[in-house]
């Protein structure tokens, strides 16, 4: 099962990312994972708040836009509750607002702080 | 005299009300633009505690005039005056006193929560910056207007690592100076 979640900042610029996959042999399809975020970005903006906004194959595409407009998306197959998938963005949403109140972090920048990246593993096994 | 007693406990609910998250977010802003203006992390260090001499020279002053607090006699004195009183009312912390050396003219002040780190990380390339050091500086200011000369330093902090912060405070000397008249 993949799962790939992105944070995308102001300039369509990756933020953060991360794999949560449970088999090993994931590369192409991280990539492929990767490209249908991209490709999904517009249908993002005008979800608002959660929605599942896309399918592509078997893959599909929930995402979360933030207050200050930074997208959170998250690709996966197979299915998935809305429940979890709620849950699993607002967790993310309040790491990720943890992490931008660290003075020494420049908004729209990747997220370097290893802190965030082991609270997300957390969340993203908690929830996916 | 009377009238200011009164009007002082007013004064100091006020200031509780300040949002902590604002004071933390409002420091965490000072430093991130040291460090931008300064190349070395030593810099850094010595502007904070620069800064905290110049507040803590004023803040005594207003530690003493609102607690009534009188003479201490002796270091051990000062430093329990410093931890329950002056760091619980501007810091809403009381660090622990512990560690005195043999001789009785050191201390530490042991940190386990510092309002000024809530959220912070330090970047990978300042290894050497003491982020809270202002809180020395104040100390430093603070014990000098009450004929004090101390040196104070961080030695252990959480923000690299350890459990808890440790200030090390060292008696260096009284000091002699005139003494402003009307202080007792």
């Amino acid at each position: 099962m993949t799962c790939y979640f992105v944070i995308v900042g102001h300039n369509d610029n990756p933020l953060f990312e991360l794999d949560v996959k449970e088999t090993g042999k994931l590369d192409d399809k991280r990539q492929m994972a990767q490209f249908v975020a991209h490709a999904s970005l517009d249908l993002v903006d005008e979800a608002k708040f959660l929605k599942s906004v896309d399918r592509f194959n078997e893959l599909s595409v929930a995402g979360f836009v933030t207050a200050s407009h930074m997208r959170f998306i998250l690709v996966y197959d197979g299915p998935k509750a809305q429940e979890n998938m709620k849950n699993f963005f607002m967790d993310m949403y309040d790491a990720f607002v943890k992490a931008l109140l660290n003075p020494f972090y420049v908004p729209n920048t990747p997220i370097a702080s290893s802190n965030f990246r082991k609270k997300a593993q957390v969340i993203a096994k908690k929830y996916l | 005299v009377n009238m200011s007693k009164q009007s002082v406990p007013a004064r100091s609910q006020e200031l509780r009300r300040v949002s902590g998250e604002l004071f933390s977010l409002t420091y965490g802003a000072l430093v991130a633009q040291l460090v931008k203006d300064y190349e070395s992390d030593d810099e850094i260090n010595k502007q904070l505690d620069k800064m905290g001499y110049n507040i803590g020279i004023r803040l005594v002053e207003d530690y003493l005039s609102r607690s009534g607090q009188n003479r201490c006699h002796d270091l051990k004195e000062a430093a329990e005056v410093l931890t329950k009183g002056g760091f619980k009312m501007f810091l809403g912390v009381v660090p622990t006193v512990a560690n005195w050396s043999s001789k009785g003219d050191e201390f530490s002040l042991v940190l386990d929560q510092n309002p000024l780190v809530d959220f912070v990380e330090l970047p990978e390339d300042h290894p050497n910056l003491l982020y809270s050091n202002i809180i020395c500086g104040v100390i430093r200011g603070a014990l000098e207007m009450v004929q004090l000369e101390v040196e104070v330093a961080f030695i252990q902090d959480t923000l690299k690592g350890d459990d808890a912060s440790e200030i090390r405070v060292k008696f260096i000397k009284k000091l002699e100076d005139a003494v402003p008249a009307g202080d007792d």
